[in-house]
């Protein structure tokens, strides 16, 4: 091998594309060997950058768990919330100043269990926000309990021998809530990700991305099923992809086909254009239509 | 990636399937890889799905104890930074090599 190609941090003569977008103070991630979410946060900086928002203009929110890390490690506007959270902070960010594109990247626990209720009723209000659902299939980091997202069968250290409670398939979930976007992707499809992210950015209102991912130390080892790269082959495998798929046909099965494309993309009014169309009905010319709150 | 194309075979392996008509006008770009030694966690992701098979592990261990990855074939990159992309620990890229001839692809 070349001696040019191989860099160690100290004499490396040209930056990694990702380290002005990383907060490098706080690198290494905590994220375990063959976790998928560092691959989540590369799609979502290569979205901003293709989507050409200005990261002025762009605020990240996590809520609590590995993938709550997500709003520390990026350089842009973010802030992790607490357990559950994320989307109600997001929506105050987004009604306060409307010209933020607001991003929300949080785990399945953090965003369908905790958070489930915030989730249905900003997709029913069709709030303008994006919304990154990482799907590890299990609550990671506090020892890989059992999630409303764990398939039957899978095995959890709350499910010792396998999971019995029926799980929610997420972009069903989003769909009957009204949500304006809804994609899955698994963490290896990583252009496909990116492009659904660019989309669900430029989608007015609600937009949800699911990503499956492998979570190593705790999902596919309590399984048996082995590293994230074997999940990672295991997705190459059994992934299949079908655009505009009926989202009740959506479930996952323990290790079985996983269907992912892109499902719904519909256009609704968004919370601000109904609160501007029914206002400017019931005040007529005395209203002026929302700009938010915050002063320039 | 191949999923969304008709009978792809299941395999291990990302494989190029088809070849171009125009295989042998193209100009093949070529991508000079980086990779930062001691971010490595010894993932194999860019190993595995490199569709060039340019890289294999290391004997080595870097500071963290893990194999890293090295570049087994120089000149095989063709700058398509999926190992990039892949990368969960922001440890490897690929920057574009000027080129002075090109016009053949064996693939
Ligand atoms: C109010 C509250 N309840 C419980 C917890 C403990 N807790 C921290 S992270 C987490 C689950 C995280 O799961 P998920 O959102 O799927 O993230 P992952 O770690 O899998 O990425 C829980 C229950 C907490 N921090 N706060
Ligand atoms: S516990 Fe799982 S989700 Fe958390 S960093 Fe490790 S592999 Fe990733
Ligand atoms: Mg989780």
């Amino acid at each position: 091998m070349t001696k040019e190609t191989t860099v160690t941090e100290e004499t490396q003569e040209q930056a990694h594309p990702m380290d002005e977008l990383l907060r490098m103070d706080r690198m290494p991630h905590i994220w375990c060997p063959t976790c998928g979410l560092g691959t989540v946060v590369t799609a979502l900086a290569m979205a901003l950058d293709k989507s050409g928002i200005s990261l002025d203009d762009v605020a990240v929110v996590s809520g609590i768990g590995c993938t709550g890390r997500v709003a520390g490690y990026i350089k842009v506007d973010s802030f992790h919330t607490t357990h559950g959270r994320a989307i109600p902070f997001a929506t105050g960010l987004h009604l306060a100043n409307p010209k933020l594109k607001v991003i929300v990247v949080s785990g399945d626990g953090d965003l369908i269990a905790i958070g489930g209720n915030h989730f249905i009723h900003a997709a029913r209000r069709n709030m303008d926000i994006t919304v990154i659902c990482v799907n590890n299939f299990i609550y990671a980091m506090t020892g890989g309990q059992v999630a409303p997202t764990t398939p039957l069968t899978a095995n959890a250290s709350t499910m010792p021998y396998g999971n019995f409670e029926p799980p929610f398939n997420i972009p069903y979930l989003a769909d009957s809530c009204g949500a304006s976007y809804v994609a899955r992707w698994s963490s290896l499809h990583v252009r496909r990700m990116t492009t659904a992210f660019a989309e669900a950015l430029a989608a007015p209102g609600f937009s949800l991305v699911e990503v499956v991912t492998p979570c190593s130390t705790l999902y596919a080892r309590r399984n048996r099923l082995g590293t994230g790269l074997d999940l990672l082959k295991f997705y190459h495998d059994n992934c299949e992809i079908e655009h505009g798929a009926d989202t009740r046909s959506l479930d996952i099965d323990f290790q079985s086909t996983i269907k992912l494309g892109k499902f719904i993309e519909r256009r609704r009014p968004t919370f601000l254009e109904s609160l501007d169309d029914w206002y400017g009905q019931v005040f007529g010319d005395k209203y002026e239509p929302y700009a938010g709150a915050t002063s320039e | 990636m191949p999923q969304d194309l008709p009978s792809t075979p299941k395999s291990t392996k990302m494989k190029y399937w088809r070849k171009p008509l125009d295989a042998d006008k193209v100009k093949v770009p070529h991508g000079e890889l980086h990779i930062i030694v001691n971010r490595c966690k010894g993932c194999l992701f860019c190993v595995e799905y490199c569709p060039r098979d340019v890289l294999q592990m290391s004997e080595d261990f870097n500071v963290k104890g893990y194999h890293y990855p090295e570049v087994k074939e120089d000149d095989a990159c063709v700058n398509c930074q999926l190992c990039e992309l892949l990368c969960p620990e922001f440890a490897i890229f690929c920057v574009e090599k000027e080129e002075e001839g090109g016009g053949e692809n064996e693939s």
